[in-house]
């Protein structure tokens, strides 16, 4: 039994303890939007805030989390800058086939976040950890550019 | 372009491998074929007939989808207007640029469009192909008057109703943005949709000139761009259905290897793991199923399995040998090409003043799609009903029929939203769907029947196969000082893909494949000829995003481009003389003029250490030219060329949607990018396939994509598809750059790579 603060409510999760923070999110408490992409921290999809830390939930045993607060792409609209940047996500279409974009989106957001005015340097460094195999890259640059011009 | 070929003859054989055609529909037919096809929809329930209706006239045989608008659209009676989608979408947004389509006609109002999807059922057809294909970027290409027919023939049901229900000529009703208006009198579309479909479905229904089109050609965003950025879209990864089990499945290491001994015991011990089961897999294969109560039980459950495999008489590919075993075939011998331009007499390069002698590798490829293949399965001894993202439900459905013993009228599919597919979901072998079916036939015979999602790991979804093709070409080139091409000999050597499918009575002739020719040669008139080598090889290939022309584009656009700087010709230049003025490269001409105009190439000075780079192709019956620019980055030993800017000149004809063809064709430039980036290539040692994840399958990042600037060439053709034909001409147009910064030609792809003599 591991208790978490998950999307601002606190939650218990039954899963074994060693079980990806993926796995419960998917299986277990049913929230679908985090992505399995890779297994491995490789490709991003998987993107959760752990204690306001973008992180790579598919590595992240649950755990590791006790206590913690994990915020996922279903609640990231109810931050500010999470709100600004799936706005801007939609000004610009960045989806093509979606699947890698919670997965941007919460790592944008973390940036974001930390950084108001990231350079295209800081916005690649902080990107880098995101697949996305549709191609989007141009289109998530202009975005979070965009996010970050309506915060400031 | 291939995949045309295909029109005349599909009927007979989609109505053999999918099953019936699409029957003469009565109206009544038509609403519950609404009901039907509307999954997870909430749609009005069937009303009963009307004596009016009972009576009317049936529909004559011979009916056409695009005649059948209750299959395609519904509008509840808050107005919400559902269009279903006769494709799947994986990112190229045809359910919204197919709604777009069909919403101009009917009038809709856009902002109460949905999207869905239809499934495998003969409605659902492509109106020329006969089948239920997403590929060979023909969605818009055929369904264009398609889903403007079904948007008039609906608007005129919509108006004949309010005609009747107010008793006034058709004539003095106008419809827009929704409803229907006389004199002072309005009813929205959803009030009039219930008694629309019961009115008889017209015959002729007159298209709108497009000079009014308010929504067709208009830069729209996609309709789920929402959904996909807060969480809410789903994709057959996150289906979910009561009591559903998630089974993962060990597969052999080598293609087609099978189960000698299966050693369960501490995997069954492991909380939440249910069963195990051996199972029938592709290629005469076996693989053992872990069926769990979840995804990481079943993963933990699988890795606890000890199989001994039975690896007799398997062959063991090796990609080392096959490249040494290609470039041998590739000096001699082949079937020759069957089309005429590829049978010419080449015997004067012998002589010619000029001469380049060139070998080019293409490797394996995985599709990498970010969602790894799912299948869920609810199977039970009348129906067997499968939730997945699938390019072909008919084939998948007749296939995965013919498996469990059941007529193809007892499979349904559910078609999802695909992260990504890139062909990957096309099989003409439906190999993964009928995978997933073994599992739910294993646990129904062993009296667990339940529904259970099939999920393939990022490891098995790399290590499964279904590449594109490892594709060795040989080209031998005579030409004179003014860079006539005097003769142009040619071979390639490549697996079939479509060879022991049902696609190969139309896209193979006189032994050829044509998805392995296509690219070569056009729009140059140049005297070519052309053979081509298919070893049989047991490693399984497919599509994969602009198939043949991945590699062929690459091959013709780099040895123009060396042809014209041996010549001391400009490469723009050499190409628009070869074109000459030939009607058939008219739109090569426009695409490249454009692209070369927007970029400025040959007026703007790039900085020291630039370079440009050209290339301009045609596959799928549009054309995407490319004016590049890259640059050396880094110092010494670790300068490399990067591409740092994309002009892209598009000709796909009258354009449907500009935000997503910019889209495509920005997400393709990446998609090939990567194809000459190292690390993107898949290799094989002794049957195993070498690369399990994106650590040794490296694809583009945020930091390796350059700024692409595309430009629509304007057109009132009839429109063409582009979820491929940005990719071909953009790795040529990178290399020629490259070839102008070092001096080197790149014949290997990825750049770097090099495989043995």
């Amino acid at each position: 039994m591991t208790a978490l603060t998950l999307n601002g409510k606190p939650v218990t999760v039954t899963a074994d303890p060693t079980t990806p923070l993926l796995w419960a999110l998917r299986d277990d408490l049913g929230l679908t939007g985090t992505k399995f992409g890779c297994g491995m921290a490789q490709c991003g999809a998987c993107t959760v805030h752990v204690n306001g830390q973008a992180v790579r939930s598919c590595v992240t045993p649950l755990a590791s989390v006790a206590g913690a607060r994990v915020v996922t792409i279903e609640a990231i609209d109810q931050d500010r800058v999470g709100r600004a940047v799936e706005a801007a996500w939609v000004r610009h279409d960045v989806a093509q086939c979606g699947y890698c974009q919670s997965g941007q989106v919460m790592s944008a957001t973390a940036l974001l976040q930390r950084n108001r005015k990231p350079t295209d340097a800081q916005i690649d460094a902080a990107m880098a950890g995101n697949i996305c195999r549709c191609g989007t890259y141009q289109r998530v640059r202009a975005a979070i550019r965009d996010a970050s011009a309506s915060l400031a | 372009m291939i995949l045309d070929r295909l029109i005349a003859q599909s009927q007979a054989q989609a109505a053999d491998a999918v099953g019936a055609p699409p029957p003469a529909l009565s109206r009544r037919q038509f609403v519950t074929l609404t009901v039907g096809g509307a999954v997870g929809l909430a749609f009005m329930p069937l009303a009963t007939p009307s004596v009016r209706a009972q009576n009317a006239p049936t529909v004559p045989p011979g009916q056409k989808p695009t005649e059948a608008p209750g299959a395609f659209v519904s509008i509840a009676r808050d107005g919400s207007t559902t269009v279903l989608c006769n494709r799947m979408d994986m990112g190229q947004g045809i359910e919204t640029a197919l709604a777009m389509i069909c919403a101009e006609e009917l009038d809709a109002d856009w902002s109460r469009v949905v999207t869905g999807f239809g499934n495998q059922r003969g409605n659902y057809v492509d109106p020329f192909m006969g089948m239920h294909l997403t590929g060979g970027s023909n969605s818009v290409k055929n369904s264009y008057l398609q889903y403007r027919e079904l948007g008039a023939r609906t608007r005129a049901m919509l108006l004949s109703a309010a005609a009747r229900q107010w008793n006034v000529p058709v004539a003095s009703l106008t419809a827009a943005n929704g409803v229907v208006s006389a004199g002072g009198r309005s009813a929205g579309y959803g009030e009039l949709f219930d008694a629309a479909m019961k009115e008889p479905i017209p015959e002729a229904v007159t298209l709108k000139d497009p000079a009014t089109f308010r929504l067709i050609g208009k830069p729209t965003g996609l309709k789920p761009s929402a959904a996909k950025s807060n969480g809410e879209q789903r994709y057959g990864m996150d289906v979910s259905l009561p009591g559903m089990k998630t089974a993962l499945i060990l597969r052999p290491p080598v293609f087609g290897g099978k189960v000698a001994s299966v050693d369960a015991a501490q995997a069954l011990r492991l909380p939440g793991v249910e069963a195990v089961y051996t199972v029938p897999l592709d290629r005469g294969g076996q693989g053992v199923a872990v069926v769990a109560s979840a995804y990481w039980p079943a993963r933990q459950g699988r890795e606890a399995l000890k199989v001994q495999w039975d690896l007799a008489g398997v062959e063991k590919a090796d990609t080392g040998e096959l490249v040494q075993r290609y470039r041998a075939l590739a000096r001699s011998g082949g079937t020759l090409a069957p089309q005429q331009h590829f049978r010419a007499d080449v015997s004067a390069a012998a002589a010619a003043p000029r001469k380049i002698s060139a070998e080019f590798v293409f490797p394996y490829l995985n599709h990498a799609q970010m969602e790894p293949l799912a299948c869920t399965v609810d199977l039970t001894a009348e129906r067997c009903t499968m939730h997945y993202a699938s390019q072909m439900p008919g084939v998948d459905a007749a296939t995965v029929a013919a498996f469990l013993g059941m007529k193809p009228e007892q499979v349904d599919i559910v078609v999802q939203m695909a992260g990504g597919g890139f062909g990957r979901r096309a099989t003409p072998t439906a190999e993964f769907p009928r995978e997933a079916a073994a599992v739910a036939q294993a646990m129904m015979r062993a009296g667990k029947p339940a529904p259970v999602k099939v999920v393939w790991s990022r490891e098995d979804d790399m290590r499964s196969g279904y590449y594109r093709p490892l594709t060795v070409h040989r080209a031998e080139i005579g030409f004179d000082d003014s860079g006539r091409v005097l003769g142009w000999d040619h071979r390639i050597v490549s697996q079939s893909i479509v060879s022991g499918s049902p696609f190969e009575a139309f896209l193979v002739q006189q032994g050829v494949d044509g998805t392995t020719t296509e690219g070569m040669r056009e729009p140059y008139d140049i005297p070519m000829r052309l053979a081509v080598h298919h070893p049989k090889v047991n490693v399984p290939v497919l599509w994969w995003r602009a198939v043949g022309s991945t590699h062929t584009a690459y091959v013709m656009e780099t040895l123009i481009d060396e042809i014209a700087v041996a010549t001391k010709q400009d490469p723009v230049a050499y190409r628009l003389r070869l074109m000459g003025d030939s009607p058939k490269a008219a739109r090569h001409r426009a695409a490249l003029q454009l692209a070369v105009d927007q970029s400025g190439y040959g007026r703007k000075a790039l900085p020291a250490g630039a370079a440009w780079g050209v290339a301009v192709h045609e596959s799928f019956e549009s054309v995407v030219a490319y004016v590049v620019e890259a640059r050396m980055q880094g110092r010494g030993a670790q300068a490399r060329p990067v591409l740092v800017n994309v002009t892209a000149g598009v000709h796909c004809n009258f354009c449907v949607n500009p935000r997503t063809v910019e889209a495509q064709v920005q997400g393709s430039v990446v998609m090939a990018l990567g194809t000459t980036m190292a690390g993107e290539r898949i290799t094989l040692k002794d049957g195993v396939v070498e690369q399990s994840n994106y650590h040794q399958f490296a694809v583009p990042r945020m930091a390796d994509a350059p700024r692409v600037a595309v430009h629509i060439v304007p057109s009132n053709d009839p429109p063409k598809g582009m979820g491929e034909p940005g990719l071909p001409p953009l790795a040529p147009a990178f290399a020629n750059a490259v070839a102008r910064l070092t001096g080197q030609r790149h014949r290997e792809l990825p750049f770097g790579a090099s495989s043995p003599a």
